[in-house]
């Protein structure tokens, strides 16, 4: 019962599902970011894209100073364990740069935006944001009062958006993906979305998947396009395949402090090449620094 | 400060770990008194051991050898909501007279001067966790009498108790500072002076924050960190010096 195969490039994949003004969810906390898939979007010389994560990340600092986004949605704007997002900042901060909408919760409101999305309901209550000004710096977080027990709960609106790229350890050709390590809210963000593009270190047989289905967080009747793209979450890491690179976040700091250094950047890493093969040969010793130690777990028995 | 935040912590206790020096409090804490100490990390991995001091919130060394791994719903959900986590660990950029933390924006919110990540997972932690550390170097631009924008509440004003307002933790119990430790008053939530760490004396700390400090009636002594605490910060947990200095 295999259906027909999704694989394609990523070129392919962006150009079929990604489209000038979609809002456009690339997830993964820390873990399983797809710069790849930014990258293409950036090539591809998207515009008025709503961007949408938790943590914008470089990925989307970077597709801020490429000017994809007319729009940013998310939860905490800072380089993880470095510092700011330069390009974001000077955006809000209005020191340059194309100008950008923002949209702010907190990573629950952000958690609770994609879980209505995936449920297919309007909003989602939760016990919050009492004493924070964040209601007041966004009038999409508002209260009801429960039919039940009369207190008031804030609620957030869902999240559906038309697009979300999820990177994954291993997928079959058709799109049954497992991933294992941290799962952030790519389960929630891919049943929110429209259109689901799977972005993997490895294709496999559907007996894989099969063997360990306890592991698929998302399965093909959701997917519309496969990528088999080796590295494509460098910086960002994948558990078991590559370490993140940590050396990169921090130069970041530097190389993305004037929007000259980040324009060179683009040039060189982005525009410069053309998929993401290209890029990892760019990066000479990157894989042998960065490959990950081996840690398997003794498996289970599936038998009955 | 780092050993000084480790000792607020009992063996056992079920910590949200925030990212940066409340990650390297708690880890020394983990290798010293308190070896049971669940630490929770909003990436989704709870009772995480890792073996190398985590540079992120999100980093692989969090996974291997935890307890669990969850989906962020679970975490905010199933364990923060829930009331499971004993212990919430928050820095910030700005700290208030009434423990009130501002991690968004130097400025008004629409035009800022300085734009600042925001909360991440700060705002509901500081709502719901049974009670919050705060760790902050003190001066009087971190610790001024009113903060800019609220993200993570403490005791706003100090004239509304926080369970009037439907909060379910306690809020800031203590403010960890590199020159004396901070607690909020039973009865007002106002920060006042607790305790000073040697060689420091009250005219130092008050010239650190922005607001008239109290005093509790007797001041504590900090103890300076032991031979033993010194040596895992420098030696073992932070060899990179990623958050130590010096």
């Amino acid at each position: 019962m295999s259906d027909v195969s999704k694989v394609m490039s990523m070129r392919d994949a962006v150009a079929r599902f990604v489209h000038d003004g979609d809002t456009v969810v690339i997830e993964g906390f820390t873990h399983l970011i797809c710069f790849a898939a930014g990258h293409e979007i950036i090539r591809q010389g998207r515009r008025d894209l709503t961007l949408c994560r938790l943590t914008p990340d470089l990925i989307y600092d970077q597709m801020i100073a490429a000017g994809c986004a007319r729009k940013l949605v998310f939860s905490w704007a800072g380089n993880p364990g470095v510092g700011s997002l330069h390009a974001f900042r000077r955006a809000v901060e209005g020191k340059g740069g194309p100008p950008l909408e923002i949209e702010e919760y907190s990573h629950f409101g952000m958690v609770a935006r994609f879980a209505a999305g995936a449920a297919r309901l309007p909003f989602w209550p939760m016990r919050n944001y009492m004493g924070t000004d964040l209601p007041a710096a966004n009038p999409r977080i508002r209260h009801i009062t429960c039919p039940y027990t009369g207190e008031a709960l804030a609620t957030v609106p869902a999240l559906n958006p038309d697009v979300t790229v999820i990177h994954a350890q291993r997928a079959d050709a058709s799109g049954n993906t497992q991933i294992w390590g941290l799962v952030g809210v790519q389960k929630e963000a891919a049943f929110a979305s429209a259109r689901v593009i799977v972005v993997v270190e490895e294709l496999v047989e559907e007996a894989v998947i099969r063997s360990d289905p306890n592991r698929t967080a998302v399965p093909a009747m959701i997917v519309d396009a496969v990528v088999v793209e080796p590295w494509g979450a460098h910086p960002s890491y994948a558990q078991g395949y590559y370490d993140r690179d940590n050396d990169f976040y921090v130069a970041w700091e530097a190389i993305s402090r004037d929007p000259g250094g980040i324009a060179r950047y683009l040039d060189e890493f982005v525009h410069g090449v053309p998929d993401r093969a290209s890029y990892v040969e760019k990066h000479p010793g990157l894989t042998a620094r960065l490959h990950a130690t081996a840690r398997y777990c003794p498996g289970v028995n599936y038998g009955f | 400060m780092a050993s000084v935040a480790a000792r607020e912590l009992a063996d056992g206790e079920v910590v949200f770990v925030g990212i940066g020096l409340p990650n390297l409090a708690c880890n020394l804490a983990r290798a010293t008194h308190a070896p049971r100490l669940v630490l929770i990390y909003e990436s989704g991995a709870v009772g995480a051991v890792p073996e190398r001091l985590p540079v992120s919130i999100g980093d692989p060394a969090l996974v291997t050898g935890s307890l669990m791994v969850c989906g962020m719903a679970d975490v905010f959900q199933l364990l923060l909501q829930n009331g499971r986590v004993e212990v919430g660990f928050l820095g910030g950029a700005q700290v208030d007279r009434y423990g009130n933390i501002n991690t968004t924006v130097i400025g008004a919110y629409a035009r800022p001067t300085v734009r600042l990540p925001g909360s991440g997972g700060a705002a509901e932690i500081a709502i719901h966790a049974q009670r919050t550390l705060v760790v902050s170097k003190l001066s009087p631009r971190a610790f001024p009498e009113r903060v800019d924008f609220i993200t993570s509440p403490g005791h706003l004003s100090g004239g509304v108790p926080r369970t009037q307002l439907g909060m379910p933790g306690a809020g800031p119990v203590k403010v960890i500072t590199d020159k004396a430790v901070l607690e909020a008053d039973e009865a007002t939530g106002e920060l006042v002076l607790a305790a000073l760490y040697p060689g420091v004396d009250a005219s130092e700390v008050q010239s650190g924050v922005g607001w008239p400090l109290g005093c509790r009636p007797r001041l504590g002594r900090i103890d300076p960190p032991t031979a033993t605490e010194l040596r895992l910060l420098r030696d073992v947990l932070d060899p990179k010096r990623l958050h130590l200095k010096g």
